[in-house]
């Protein structure tokens, strides 16, 4: 993809030992269902984000398996549990290949 | 080998007996076949998953779901009237908080969306939402 993806995520910075935070991941991307046609009536190939991992230091929170009926800029909500200062990190892979990573620090207070 | 007529009866009742096998049942969409390969047929529950969506969405291209299945493993959504029923599969990790999640799904038409949750014991619930959809958002 000739464009940089955009990745949000919002996880709190601090949590308590064992607490459930709220997750909330987004990735800017058409989600091209291989179905549309462009300007010439040309079938614009199938592009979609088909996996997001999110784990924290390393165990694994959820796994989502994404088909082209994912709206556009795929967006996610989601609890996890912190059980100790670490990191959280979201991979997001293309139907390309690529993989988008982004990670977020939480400090258990 | 030598086919003696003894034989060709052999075959032949065998072959039948093969056509006479109940093959896969008809399915009435997509949906429901894709629900069955996943369950292998099992019976499937009703009251462990809490499907929300709104009952009617003016944009099919972005219409927001939340499911929540307490107890489940992995759950995986349906849209029985898009051009591929499986909209979305969530497999829950060891730091899952909750076995709930929000998204935003396509929906082609008007049609009922279905969240087939498979339980830590290996048994299957499920919740269907119906969705009257102004404009569809597959294409």
């Amino acid at each position: 993809m000739a464009t940089e993806l955009k990745t949000r995520v919002k996880v709190p910075s601090s949590a308590s030992a064992g607490e459930v935070v709220t997750i909330k991941a987004m990735i800017t991307h058409p989600m091209e269902n291989g179905r549309r046609k462009d300007s010439e009536g040309n079938t614009i190939p199938r592009s979609i984000i088909n996996r997001l991992v999110v784990d924290f230091n390393g165990q694994n929170v959820i796994d989502v398996a994404l088909e082209p009926s994912v709206s556009r800029n795929p967006y996610f909500q989601f609890d996890a549990v912190v059980p100790e200062s670490g990191e959280f990190k979201f991979t997001w892979y293309d139907d390309e290949g690529s993989v988008h990573e982004t990670a977020r620090p939480v400090t258990v207070t | 080998m030598e086919l003696t007529r003894r034989k060709i009866l052999a075959i032949g009742s065998g072959t039948l007996a093969l056509a006479g096998l109940p093959g896969l049942p008809a399915f009435a969409n997509p949906a429901q076949e894709a629900i069955a390969l996943l369950t292998g047929g099992a019976e499937i529950g009703e009251g462990g998953v809490t499907l929300t969506l709104p009952e009617m969405a003016a944009d099919g291209g972005t219409v927001p779901l939340e499911v929540s299945a307490p107890g489940a493993v992995s759950i995986a959504i349906f849209a029985e009237r898009n051009p591929e029923p499986g909209v979305v599969t969530f497999t829950f990790g060891p730091l899952s908080g909750s076995r709930s999640v929000s998204t935003r799904i396509r929906l082609a038409e008007t049609q009922e969306v279905t969240a087939l949750a498979t339980m830590e014991d290996g048994s299957f619930q499920m919740a269907k939402a119906h969705v009257d959809v102004t404009v569809g958002g597959c294409g």
